[in-house]
């Protein structure tokens, strides 16, 4: 049995828009393995994103546990969480999230500048094959090298966990494989733990393990005993 | 470097135009600040050493004629440190190769020491030999105005007595560094001089020999200035004192603080209304930089940066600006100081200026840039640090817009559709709208506050030289001559017509309130030389009355029907009670009016006068001042003509330098704030504006709703600016009022339609200038990035 990283008691999120309560979480247990790829699926509004901000020290729980190893996020402030993030956690989102005025490389070492023990800009974007247009600008690159890039920036810190919500949301269907090319080496090479946030259900068939989502809970948890490499998912 | 200040200096980069919008506007209140500040500790240290090192004196006494050993009993005065008493008088000048007569001003030098008060600071040459009667030392501007060297002559007549003068040396004097002549407005070096010479030489001259007729103090720390003065005076009083005073009556320094004084409330208003309208530039742009980066502001924190730093790196944003505006500001602070010392130089008479912008200036003033400038970028930089990562990650919600009575209205009114977009916006952000309107009306108003000045001196000019002293000339006596010298007077070539006229220097009593002016009798209904009242209706003293002009009124709380007490210091010294008969208005000195017949009268004493006013046949001019020369008991002779060119000419000088800056000022307010907010709002509604042009609006629709808003909220400020304007323009009258003169409010209609010209020019063209980036507008591009 691996490590446990990350585990959950009973979270739930409430989003108060003044008019109406949305319960985003509603109740999430939930334990996640060391070096393992998971792949969070369900439907759009389901409450992903709300548990992967959450796992990942951007949101606070409103109510319930979060225990990142033997430390309990739920009881961190601001700044521990902060330093959480410094440390441990990668991020990949649909949109990149590039800065516009940072070429590849400066956007890559926005994270290695504040980083423990970071591998350097170059050696972050050789792995996921971007050493060719490391000075280039994000208005300069495709969706796909773009994404890459935020890979790039998400591993250069050598992160214990890492989060990727609709990594592949704004790509199409070749760029997109390319990019979960790149996440599963990455979880190969590192064993970095890696969460993968997806309602395209074909993407689950790389996973270790699946988690469905549906109306801020988890309906299902399946394992798969036979994984794709992304080359031979369709969508 | 790391890659976040990267980031910051590619942003910068990227806004230079608004950065340097909003740095020029920052500019200007650091070289306000500079300059006012710098000039106003120059001039202030410069005097505060000049008056210590070539002591000057603290309290000042005319007298008729007192005898010299009074000096014991006037130095023991409790409180006197030192008393120096003195001869001077007046003399005609002739000057070699200058056809009109000069003044000079003679100041006898003790004989048996050095001179311990005022003490004159040599130049070049020597102090006149004691024993030597025909050597003198003059100012040196006066000196540098006639080209005088060692050894030059010329004549001089001394109390009827013509004699020729030898230059052996020029000084400067704590006394006169704003050296002015008798009913002169502005300094004329050419024509008035201050003659320094041996005791014996003036004493003899004036026959003054055993006696003084001026006497000067210095004060011990700790006396009483007032108790001084008082005791002076009944020492004086037998002997026709003319009543002492202290340093806030003597001409030289009340101009010297009337500039003092301007300096300190220009470095007091000006400053904060730049530093206030960058600030809000500052807010708004960053406010709106803020809004675009959510994500990237999201992505940071993510990523493992801090609250602190994120919000430091936008505060470096803005501090870039502030470094910009205040580099600008210390450059043209710098430029600006040098070329104001330049003018001063020019009517100020310093042997040295302590000029040297010391460090705090700059640092104050930068400080304060920084400070503003920060405060300005505090409000959203803190947004940006307390701004939930998650929530920066997603896109923020559009603005609510709800249907309203407004929206019904415009329906009502079937505006278009762009137009109800401009309206809609308006409304929607009434704070920013707002600012908006209020920096563009500062603006205006500082037009407004720059150009009425020409009015107000054209209106100067028009009562006081056309209205009121309509004489060519003024004959000055040495002393009060019996009226029928008039016959001689109008004998003198040229001369066409004479008027008498009388100066008593009097203490006026209101109650607790008074005030030592020189009151002016006259004949009634002169023709020459004429006293108005406000609405322009000529008015002259009845007997036993007295006309006050506004701003002296105003300082004694006296009105038209009070009765005031008029302590005479001339003649038999009598205290005379008179009512108030009217009010004079009046913009340069303190004037007080009386009969002439009845000061007479009451003085008991044959008709008399201290001077004529005449009028002239100008060809006879030369012939005229020829005569002057060889004239006994005359003073001086002010050809109204020269003094009002003079004055024109300086004030045109000094307005037109004034409107360059006060409209350059209003131009980059303009353009900072119209530009700033064009781009911001071209930000905002890039989306919207694009999405117009594909639905088939002409680039003429979509650019009307940028420009059209632009242009409404200018036309919105006009109202404003012109209250504003007027404001400080009052503001201003105020502030420049002094005892010596007083500029009058005068408002036209060209003032602020100039104004509001100005600023909506700028504007348009502002607004035009952004809209030039609607046609680069990516249509496609723009719909397809995400906001
Ligand atoms: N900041 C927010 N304020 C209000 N409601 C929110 C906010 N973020 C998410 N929600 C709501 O919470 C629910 C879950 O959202 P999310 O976690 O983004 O779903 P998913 O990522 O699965 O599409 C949705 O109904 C969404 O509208
Ligand atoms: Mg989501």
């Amino acid at each position: 049995m691996p490590d446990i990283v990350f585990r959950t008691e009973d979270i739930t999120k409430v989003y108060d828009t003044g008019d109406v309560k949305v319960h985003a979480l509603d109740g999430v247990d939930l334990q996640l393995y060391s070096g393992e790829l998971t792949v969070l699926l369900g439907p759009s509004g389901s409450g992903k994103s709300t548990l992967l901000n959450i796992l990942g020290g951007l949101d606070h729980a409103t109510d319930g546990h979060v225990w990142f190893r033997q430390t309990e996020l739920t009881d961190m402030t601001n700044r521990e969480l902060t330093k959480y993030r410094r440390d441990h956690v990668g991020f990949v989102f649909q949109f990149y999230n590039l800065v516009p005025s940072l070429t590849a490389r400066e956007n890559v070492q926005l994270v290695t500048d504040v980083a423990h023990d970071p591998m350097s800009a170059a050696e972050a974007l050789g792995l996921v094959g971007l050493d060719h247009r490391m000075d280039h600008f994000p208005s300069e690159m495709s969706g796909g090298e773009q994404q890459r890039v935020a890979i790039a920036r998400a591993i250069a810190k050598r992160p214990d966990i890492l989060l990727c919500d609709e990594p592949t949301g704004a790509l199409d269907s070749s760029t997109g494989i390319q990019v979960l090319e790149v996440l599963q080496s990455i979880n190969d090479r590192f064993g970095t733990t890696t969460v993968v946030i997806t309602h395209n259900a074909e993407i689950r068939r790389m996973a270790h393990r699946v988690i469905y989502f549906r109306d801020g809970k988890i309906s299902e948890t399946q394992v798969n005993d036979h994984r794709l490499a992304p080359s031979e998912i369709k969508w | 470097m790391q890659a976040i200040d990267r980031k910051l200096l590619r942003d910068f980069k990227r806004l230079w135009v608004q950065a340097l919008a909003i740095a020029l506007v920052l500019a200007c209140g650091v070289t306000i600040l500079l300059t006012s500040l710098g000039m106003y500790q120059a001039l202030t240290e410069t005097r505060a050493a000049y008056y210590e090192r070539n002591r000057f004196a603290d309290v000042f006494a005319e007298t008729r004629r007192a005898p010299i050993s009074l000096m014991q009993e006037i130095a023991d005065i409790d409180g006197v440190l030192t008393a120096e008493a003195r001869v001077s008088g007046t003399a005609i000048l002739d000057l070699p190769e200058r056809p009109r007569t000069a003044t000079g001003r003679i100041l006898s030098l003790p004989e048996a020491h050095a001179p311990v008060l005022n003490i004159p600071l040599l130049r070049w040459g020597r102090l006149p030999d004691p024993n030597a009667t025909d050597e003198v030392m003059v100012n040196e501007p006066f000196a540098l105005a006639n080209g005088f060297e060692y050894g030059d002559q010329f004549s001089a007549n001394l109390n009827g007595q013509k004699r020729t003068l030898t230059v052996v040396g020029a000084a400067l004097s704590p006394e006169f560094i704003y050296t002015i002549g008798p009913g002169a407005l502005m300094p004329d070096n050419e024509y008035y001089g201050i003659l320094w010479m041996s005791e014996r030489t003036v004493a003899a001259a004036f026959d003054m020999t055993g006696a003084f007729n001026g006497v000067t103090l210095a004060l011990a720390t700790g006396s009483t200035e007032k108790d001084v003065i008082d005791r002076l005076d009944d020492i004086l009083e037998p002997y026709g004192g003319l009543g002492a005073y202290g340093r806030d009556l003597h001409l030289s320094d009340s101009f010297i603080d009337a500039e003092i004084s301007q300096l300190r409330g220009m470095a007091m208003v000006l400053p904060p209304i730049f530093f206030g309208i960058s600030a809000f530039l500052v807010s708004m742009v960053m406010g709106r930089i803020i809004a675009l980066e959510r994500s990237e502001i999201g992505l940071l924190k993510a990523v493992g940066y801090s609250n602190t730093e994120v919000c430091l790196h936008y505060l470096m944003l803005a501090g870039l600006i502030a470094v910009l505006g205040i580099c600008i500001g210390w450059a043209m602070g710098t430029w600006l100081a040098r070329g104001m010392a330049l003018q001063y130089a020019q009517f100020f008479d310093f042997p040295f200026v302590i000029f040297r912008l010391s460090y705090w200036v700059y640092a104050a003033a930068g400080l304060a840039a920084l400070l503003t400038t920060t405060l300005g970028a505090m409000r959203s930089a803190l947004a940006a640090a307390w701004l939930a990562p998650a929530i920066a990650m997603q896109p923020p919600t559009p603005p609510r817009f709800k249907r309203s009575w407004l929206d019904r209205m415009m329906t009502a009114l079937r505006l278009s559709q762009p137009t109800i977009m401009i309206l809609r916006s308006f409304f929607r952000w009434p704070g920013r709208s707002f600012l908006t309107c209020l920096g563009l009306s500062l603006a205006v108003a500082s037009v407004i506050a720059s150009l009425f000045v020409s009015d107000a001196l054209d209106e100067i000019i028009e009562t006081a030289f056309f209205q009121t002293n309509r004489q060519d000339a003024i004959v000055i006596f040495t002393d009060d001559l019996p009226e029928t010298a008039l016959t001689e007077v109008l004998a003198l070539p040229g001369v066409l017509k004479a008027e008498p006229q009388q100066y008593h220097t009097a203490i006026l009593r209101n109650g607790y309130l008074s005030k030592r002016v020189a009151i002016e009798a006259r004949p009634p209904n002169t023709d020459l030389s004429r006293v108005m009242s406000a609405d322009d209706v000529v008015i002259s003293a009845p007997p036993g009355g007295i006309l006050l002009s506004e701003r002296l009124a105003d300082q004694l709380d006296a009105r038209p029907g009070d009765v005031i007490d008029a302590e005479f210091l001339t003649g038999r010294r009598e205290t005379l009670a008179l009512p108030v008969t009217g009010l004079v208005e009046q913009h340069f000195g303190l004037g007080a009016y009386v009969d002439l017949n009845y000061i007479n009268a009451q003085f008991r004493q044959i008709p008399q006068m201290s001077v004529a006013n005449i009028s002239l046949d100008s060809a006879r001019l030369p012939d005229l001042h020829l005569a002057l020369k060889e004239l006994p008991k005359l003073s001086g002779l002010v050809e109204m003509n020269e003094n009002r060119e003079a004055f024109q000419e300086t004030i045109q000088q000094n307005v037109a330098v004034m409107n360059t800056v006060y409209i350059t000022i209003a131009i980059l307010i303009t353009i900072g704030v119209a530009y700033n907010g064009a781009r911001i709002q071209l930000s905002e509604r890039a989306r919207e504006l694009a999405s117009l042009r594909i639905l088939g609006f002409g680039r003429g629709e979509v650019s009307y709703i940028l420009v059209g808003e632009t242009m409404f909220l200018t036309l919105l400020a006009q109202p404003l600016g012109w209250l504003i304007g007027a404001y400080i323009a009052r503001l201003m009258t105020n502030a420049f009022s002094s005892d010596l003169y007083a500029i009058p409010l005068v408002l036209e209609l060209d003032t602020f339609a100039l104004a509001s010209l100005i600023v909506l020019t700028v504007a348009f063209a502002s607004a035009m200038v952004v809209r030039r980036r609607l046609d680069r507008l990516d249509l496609v591009s723009v719909m397809k990035t995400r906001e």
